[in-house]
């Protein structure tokens, strides 16, 4: 077991590292000087000042060092949690993601919650009634989640919300600990259409793992030792279908992440997606990159949090010499 | 001889050599249609599409960049599904949309993931240090969220169709690399491969006329299924506005400019919506149906009704 973990852990760091590589490589190579950029802004236009001036803001900045030490010096003060000053907000980049981080964070684990809630049971009955009316409804349901793409529900939500119930996501965001029910009234929406999206192909695994498991002999025991059904399906079947599902919703993190950028965008949600957005519109390259780096590290933090968690779950590997 | 091998099970009647007869032929479109119906279903739909991508010059009635009319018409006898935001009719980008959507669903993925199955194929057969290397590089790409990966490289390329494209190749690989590497690593294992060494075949025959055929069951279920990954992924980032210039008929671009007018222009989103939609449906069932097709044919069992 230590040695799984280990493994894991070994394969986390490189690709950590990739992650934060690959957002720095891609930011620098955007064109456009963003030194340029900022001394033109600024208005010092004439000839020979605006060299000078440009000089100037490259060292400011640091661009004049080689790509390797600005590498490691941004990557020193990420870790420390200094992401870098962000030009367009005037202010530090760390500081506009504690506030964004929170709200999307909020959003993706009621999306999780609701899209679990849903999908699992759904994936059970279905299986568990396999060819019947629910059975149909159930994969139709959960083909149609595949099929329509979430920001289209996103604007077909909102559509239905502001003609037939005159609401609009509000200009002010309310946190959590300031007004739940406010808070929650504006999140539900967003989290509901994500959860729809994400809960499809969920429903679908959960389906066919249940399909396979019930089939098994021990199901058949149980059943024969006369265990009434919910037990046996809820206790002996769920935990031998709950590896590959951990896992698979480990990696829909990644489908989630993403879809919350879009509907932080069609709910006028401030969190990091729509933070990204501005970001990339206004050429606020410290910002985007450390998204996107925050981004990675959730992701990837999860799915090792995952891969660990199998290691627990799955006797076999729990036991290895 | 493994091609051989499945037109034998399909029982097209080639076991004797030759092309099979009308009467074989029809006989595995029936029993093609009876297994998956739904397959049937979604090819016919993709059919359509496909149709409606090559003719759009001819179905469309006007030009979908041609923003000469009234703008928020609602759908009508001269515009079907309407006008948007600055007077463009709707059904003909819809049209012109199908189009945009299939060629840059087609050639991202034909480049993204044949890139990546060599990619891995190579890398997988090789093993070692290039093994491990190309492996550290995968995990790293696939450590992002997709959409976040693509628009990052949307920031670094700017707005273009063919930039969407490449963006779009890029995310293919690492999936594409990963699950061929894995196949090729079993079938490495395989005795005909250590038989081909022993015999003194290069490593490069090896790949091209052992490994390579043996995967293309693999890659051809890669293919379809990411096809409608793909359109999807064009959309969404089109609806971000980061896709292709919204000037172009992208059925995500569509949806954009109709979250803002959704009060007052439903049927703005409501079209691009339904069209993508659908394609995605159809493209899933089409390839589902592959899926259970290769499935039966190299492992010879009823594969799971779905």
């Amino acid at each position: 077991m230590r040695r799984y973990i280990v493994q894991r852990l070994l394969l986390f760091i490189p690709a950590i590292l990739g992650v934060t590589l690959v957002a720095f490589v891609l930011m620098r190579l955007v064109p456009g000087d963003i030194a340029t950029i900022l001394v033109y802004e600024a208005g010092t236009e004439r000839a020979g000042a605006a060299q000078q001036a440009v000089q100037k803001m490259r060292r400011e900045l640091g661009l004049d060092r080689p790509i390797a030490v600005q590498y490691a010096h941004w990557l020193l003060g990420a870790v420390r949690g200094d992401f870098g000053y962000s030009y367009w907000e005037r202010r530090p980049v760390s500081e506009i993601l504690g506030e964004r981080f929170p709200r999307t964070l909020q959003l993706a684990l009621m999306t999780v919650l609701l899209a679990l809630c849903w999908a699992v049971p759904l994936g059970i009955t279905s299986a568990v009634r396999q060819d019947t009316a629910l059975d149909y409804l159930a994969r139709l349901v959960s083909i149609s989640g595949l099929s329509i793409p979430a920001f289209f529900v996103g604007v077909l939500l909102l559509f239905f919300l502001v003609r037939f119930f005159q609401w609009m996501p509000p200009l002010e965001f309310t946190p959590l600990l300031d007004d739940p029910a406010a808070n929650l009234k504006q999140l539900i929406w967003p989290a509901l259409a994500e959860a729809y999206y994400i809960s499809a192909p969920i429903t679908r695994l959960t389906r066919s793992l249940m399909l396979e498991v019930i089939r098994e002999d021990f199901v058949r025991t149980a059943r024969a030792k006369g265990l009434p059904e919910r037990l046996v399906v809820y206790h002996h079947a769920l935990r031998n279908m709950l590896i590959p599902l951990v896992t698979f919703v480990g990696w829909s993190g990644g489908r989630l992440l993403g879809g919350v950028v879009v509907m932080e965008l069609i709910f006028a949600v401030p969190g990091m997606g729509t933070g990204l957005i501005d970001a990339v519109n206004h050429r606020d390259y410290p910002t985007v990159q450390a998204i996107v780096v925050l981004m990675g590290l959730l992701f990837l933090t999860l799915n090792l949090v995952i891969d660990l968690l199998y290691g627990w779950l799955d006797p076999r590997i729990r036991y290895q010499a | 001889m493994e091609q051989r091998r499945e037109l034998t099970v399909a029982g097209l009647g080639s076991e004797a050599g030759g092309w099979p007869s009308v009467r074989a032929q029809r006989q595995f479109v029936a029993r093609v249609v009876r297994r998956q119906p739904l397959g049937v279903a979604g090819g016919i739909i993709v059919l359509l599409l496909v149709l409606m991508a090559i003719f759009a010059e001819q179905l469309a009635p006007y030009d979908p960049k041609q923003a000469a009319f009234e703008i928020y018409h609602p759908p009508n006898r001269a515009f079907i599904m309407g006008t948007d935001h600055l007077g463009r009719d709707i059904f003909s980008r819809v049209v012109w949309g199908a189009r945009l959507s299939l060629y840059v669903g087609l050639v991202s993925v034909s480049v993204g993931i044949t890139a990546g199955a060599l990619w891995g194929i190579v890398t997988g057969y090789l093993g070692g240090v290039a093994d491990s290397l190309s492996q550290r590089v995968v995990d790293t790409l696939m450590g992002f969220p997709p959409l976040i990966l693509a628009l990052s490289l949307m920031a670094v390329l700017q707005q273009s169709v063919h930039n969407v494209i490449i963006t779009l190749a890029i995310l293919l690989m690492p999936t594409a690399a990963r699950t061929l590497r894995s196949t090729t690593l079993s079938l490495k294992e395989m005795g005909f491969v250590e038989s081909a060494r022993a015999l003194g075949s290069s490593h490069a025959r090896i790949i091209f006329g052992h490994i390579l055929p043996n995967c293309l069951a693999t890659y051809i279920v890669l293919f379809t299924v990411n096809v409608s990954y793909a359109i999807v992924v064009e959309a969404a980032l089109s609806f971000l506005g980061l896709g292709a210039p919204p000037d172009e008929p992208s059925w995500g671009g569509m949806l954009n400019a109709a979250a803002h007018a959704i009060q007052r222009a439903p049927w703005i989103a409501l079209f691009p919506g339904l069209a993508i939609s659908l394609t995605v449906f159809g493209l899933n069932l089409l390839g589902d149906a592959i899926r259970d097709l290769t499935d039966v044919k190299l492992r010879g069992r009823e594969s799971q009704s779905e």
